[in-house]
């Protein structure tokens, strides 16, 4: 696979986006099944919500850190009930109530707006743990996982975390990163600075709207990307007609495969335990690396 | 007393808004002047924290008690910081409860939801 890379000019530190909207279509298949077949690589599960990739991989940590955010603590001595900050914060986490500034601290975004918009500076910056970030390694694929404790606003500082600890391996390895369902900010933040994203769609109607919003996203961010379907079973299918309609390239369809879903229910990575599916990821991943060869030489073509 | 109801219209011959943190309007009814004024509630469209906000218009109406089917919990720590009595609303229309709370049949509200805090909001 390396020598792969060298002769399609990719360069080695890709970052390859795996991304749904709709949860459920195979977005941590394909990236665990991608990640393990490239082996010398990264794996990224931004989904910090309910991270899972780890669960394939297994690996043992050897690295574990809090992520914090600030948030703001009110000097009620110093405040004197202008309610700046209160009409600022866009997520309503502040309220001015029987003359003292309220903090409601798992609404805070800590966007920081707060402090800022005060005239007596009467809000000092507090630190708050929202969540940790692992690594370890599988197999020669270092993994990169992210959790984000119950009842927080955003995952977004975690997801920051997770890509800037990967700029700390820097081996020249492929980087996967799993990407959260839907098309919210927090998929915003996964896929921003990834070279290719790969969307992963199931044939059904509710699919289709939602590859559809995720669709609109990567164009939005300019992302070079094409398109796998999973569980494809054949006849009418909503996704093939829409990417047909756009011209958004379809790089694969893996059928509905009973035996790739009950060996990923039992928390295997497919390409390990089948040289079928080593074959399959394989041949996908290639047609991957071809793609980003594509867009690179077309963008120094212009 | 000043008392505050959600209210899906702002006229007095209203049903009573099912949500407090996004209800389209206020009932200000002050019991002992029947003087009822309406406030557009403008946390209605926010993203998050309806409640918080729809909670401080309500406070800075200076009202005693709050009538409401349903109240999240951040709003009711709002109210409890403001010494405001919550009361669980019965049947649909504004002018029932009023008379309902004047003659004392309305119960204070026991169950605060944990709210719908929107996920993903960010």
């Amino acid at each position: 696979m390396q020598d792969f890379m060298e002769n399609m000019a990719v360069k080695k530190n890709i970052k390859i986006a795996v991304l749904s909207g709709k949860g459920g279509t195979g977005k941590t298949l394909l990236s665990v099944n991608l990640a393990a077949v490239a082996s010398d690589s990264i794996y990224v599960d931004c989904d910090v919500e309910e991270p899972n990739g780890h669960l394939f991989f297994k690996p043992e940590w050897d690295m574990e850190k809090p992520v914090s955010v600030i948030i703001p603590e009110v000097n009620q001595s110093i405040c004197d009930g202008c309610r700046k900050c209160v009409e600022f914060c866009n997520f309503n986490a502040l309220a001015y109530i029987n003359n003292k500034l309220k903090v409601f601290e798992d609404i805070c975004h800590s966007c920081g707006g707060c402090f800022l918009v005060c005239p007596l500076n009467a809000l000092t910056k507090k630190d708050k743990c929202i969540g940790n970030v692992f690594s370890g390694n599988s197999e020669g694929v270092r993994v990169l996982s992210g959790i984000m404790n119950t009842g927080e606003a955003s995952g977004i500082p975690i997801i920051d975390e997770l890509l800037s600890q990967c700029e700390l391996f820097e081996e020249d390895r492929p980087i996967f990163i799993d990407c959260p369902p839907g098309s919210s900010c927090i998929v915003m933040e996964s896929i921003k600075d990834a070279d290719f994203c790969l969307l992963v769609a199931e044939p059904t109607i509710f699919g289709r709207h939602n590859f559809e919003m995720v669709y609109e996203l990567v164009k939005l961010f300019n992302k070079p990307n094409a398109t796998v379907i999973n569980k494809s079973i054949g006849g009418d299918d909503p996704i093939e007609t829409f990417c047909n309609e756009k011209g958004i390239k379809i790089l694969d369809k893996m059928p509905f495969d009973a035996e790739l879903g009950t060996l990923s229910s039992n928390a295997e990575i497919a390409v390990r335990q089948n040289e079928k599916y080593r074959e399959l990821f394989s041949s996908l991943l290639e047609k991957i690396y071809g793609e980003v060869s594509n867009e690179t030489a077309a963008y120094t073509e212009r | 007393m000043k008392i505050a109801i959600p209210a899906d219209d702002n006229n007095i011959d209203s049903t009573v808004c099912m949500s407090f943190g996004r209800t389209p309007f206020f009932l200000i009814y002050d019991t002992e002047t029947d003087k009822a004024e309406f406030l557009t509630n403008s946390a209605a469209s926010s993203q998050g924290g309806a409640g918080i906000k729809a909670a401080q218009t309500v406070v800075d109406a200076k009202v005693s008690a709050l009538l409401t089917p349903r109240c999240g919990q951040n709003a009711a720590d709002v109210f409890t910081a403001a010494n405001i009595a919550i009361y669980k609303t019965e049947g649909t229309s504004l002018k029932e409860n009023i008379t309902a709370f004047k003659e004392g049949r309305l119960a204070i509200l026991g169950e605060i939801h944990a709210g719908f805090h929107g996920k993903h909001g960010g």
